[in-house]
């Protein structure tokens, strides 16, 4: 099935941005969900070619973000145990704790160490069987079935050495907590691609169905995103929200059915605390009964504490949509990449961070488009 | 941090292991997540893990909204 449009992308961008003129006969208020969305429109400068009326807010789709304080803490007072390597996506290091970071407890000496897959965390466990290594388990659905995969072959291989702290949490429960919010207010949401491969369109039906929210599932470049943009207004339009799947290339309407049997192997769902948002029922992955003995927090008898935000930090109200990053008194000020006060600066996909980069006085590859 | 990249695979490895291609870097993915790959298969890597195949078509709904988008645009465009 070849579909037809224009050659040159600039002219398919110039084609889209005029549909969305056309089509938005209304104010729609859109989130993007997925932090990676967040990065795209703003490297493309893609806000720049929405008509008034289309309005784009970030939302909390970043596992980083949503990792509270107390979570951080945990993952550092684990570095700090003799014997123990903690392993973690690179994401993880700046992000703060109440008192410190990874990457300072690093420059410290504890035994930090940055993997890319869960599968090099496995690999460390089985190079030293006398050291402990705790795997930091961040990421939603794209990433919780790499770590389900590695529990399974720790288990089969008896590798007691290897330990998982599970931060896994899951995207759907997060989104119904936006769209009963009413001090959200949405009227459509561009659906995370990547989540989407694992979780197909199932889980999402509900938004239209039951919140009367547009919904498309977008790939990530300007095309995809600016696509999306058109379908879920003219939704919003027609009254006739749905749940659009516009990444077919990647997302199968069911979803990667293999990946959600290994992770309901070895997850099962529990109440989940994401930074900004509270605790969400059933949100978060945690490792079934006969995998216990690999979460660290049960073998250690450890327990997260709940902590509050920084002070002065706005990223609850910035992960919700309803303030963009500057609007936060901080922004910029005492809180920038280089030293982030709250984790929506620290993350390359967090909504402040994002601002904070490609905002300000950047020229947009499509100025001159109509 | 949920991004994930295109690769193609070039050679199946032991069990769950292929080495896998994306632009000129070369690197061992795990399999076991999508049954079946083979030589030559483009799948979206992320995290080390193949996550899904690619396929080359891009799905009815997006075909149907490109129409759409033609006929908003007008008659002038092809
Ligand atoms: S600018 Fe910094 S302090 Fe303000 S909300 Fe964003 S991360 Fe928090």
């Amino acid at each position: 099935m070849q579909v037809r449009r224009p050659d040159d992308m600039r002219e398919r961008i110039r084609m889209l941005s005029g549909a969305l003129r056309g089509l938005a006969d209304r104010p729609v208020k859109v989130m993007e969900v997925c932090g990676t969305h967040t990065v795209s429109i703003f490297r493309q400068g893609l806000r720049a070619l929405l008509p008034p009326d289309v309005e784009l807010v970030s939302g909390p789709g970043c596992p980083v973000c949503v990792t509270s304080q107390g979570e951080i803490d945990a993952a550092v007072s684990l570095a700090g145990l003799s014997g123990t390597t903690v392993a973690t996506y690179g994401d993880m290091l700046k992000v703060p704790g109440s008192g410190t970071t990874l990457e300072e407890e690093r420059s410290r000496g504890a035994d930090i160490r940055v993997v890319t897959s869960a599968d090099q965390a496995l690999s460390m466990a089985r190079g030293d069987r006398k050291r402990n290594v705790v795997f930091v388990a961040v990421g939603f659905e794209t990433t919780a079935p790499a770590t389900a995969s590695v529990v399974i072959d720790a288990v089969r291989e008896d590798l007691d050495n290897f330990m998982v702290l599970n931060l896994h949490k899951s995207v759907p429960p997060a989104l119904e907590a936006l769209a009963s919010d009413p001090e959200v207010k949405l009227d459509a949401l561009l659906l995370p691609g990547h989540v989407s491969v694992i979780t197909g369109l199932e889980p999402y039906r509900f938004l239209p169905e039951k919140y009367g929210i547009a919904c498309a599932v977008a790939g990530f470049d300007a095309e995809d995103i600016m696509l999306a943009l058109v379908e879920v207004t003219k939704q919003v339009r027609k009254q006739e929200p749905l749940v659009a799947s516009l990444y077919g290339r990647a997302v199968r309407p069911l979803g990667n059915t293999e990946a959600r049997s290994v992770m309901e192997k070895v997850f099962t769902m529990k109440d989940a605390s994401w930074r900004g948002l509270g605790v969400i029922p059933s949100s978060g992955y945690s490792l079934r009964e006969e995998f216990s003995r690999l979460d660290v927090l049960e073998r250690l008898g450890m327990t997260v504490n709940s902590t509050l935000p920084p002070e002065g930090c706005m990223c609850g109200e910035v992960l919700k949509g309803l303030i963009d990053p500057p609007s936060c008194g901080l922004f910029g000020a005492s809180c920038t990449p280089v030293h982030p006060v709250g984790p929506c600066m620290v993350s390359t996909e967090g909504s402040c961070a994002a601002f904070y980069r490609f905002q300000r006085g950047r020229r947009t590859d499509w100025e001159h488009l109509p | 941090m949920c991004l994930a990249v295109p690769h193609r695979i070039i050679a199946l490895r032991a069990t769950n292991r292929a080495l896998a291609l994306a632009g000129a870097v070369e690197t061992e993915i795990r399999t076991d997540l999508v049954p079946g790959l083979g030589e030559g298969d483009l799948v979206l890597v992320h995290a080390g893990f193949a996550i899904e195949r690619l396929l080359p078509e891009e799905g009815e709904e997006l075909e149907r909204l490109w129409e759409e988008v033609r006929e908003l645009a007008g008659p002038q465009t092809r």
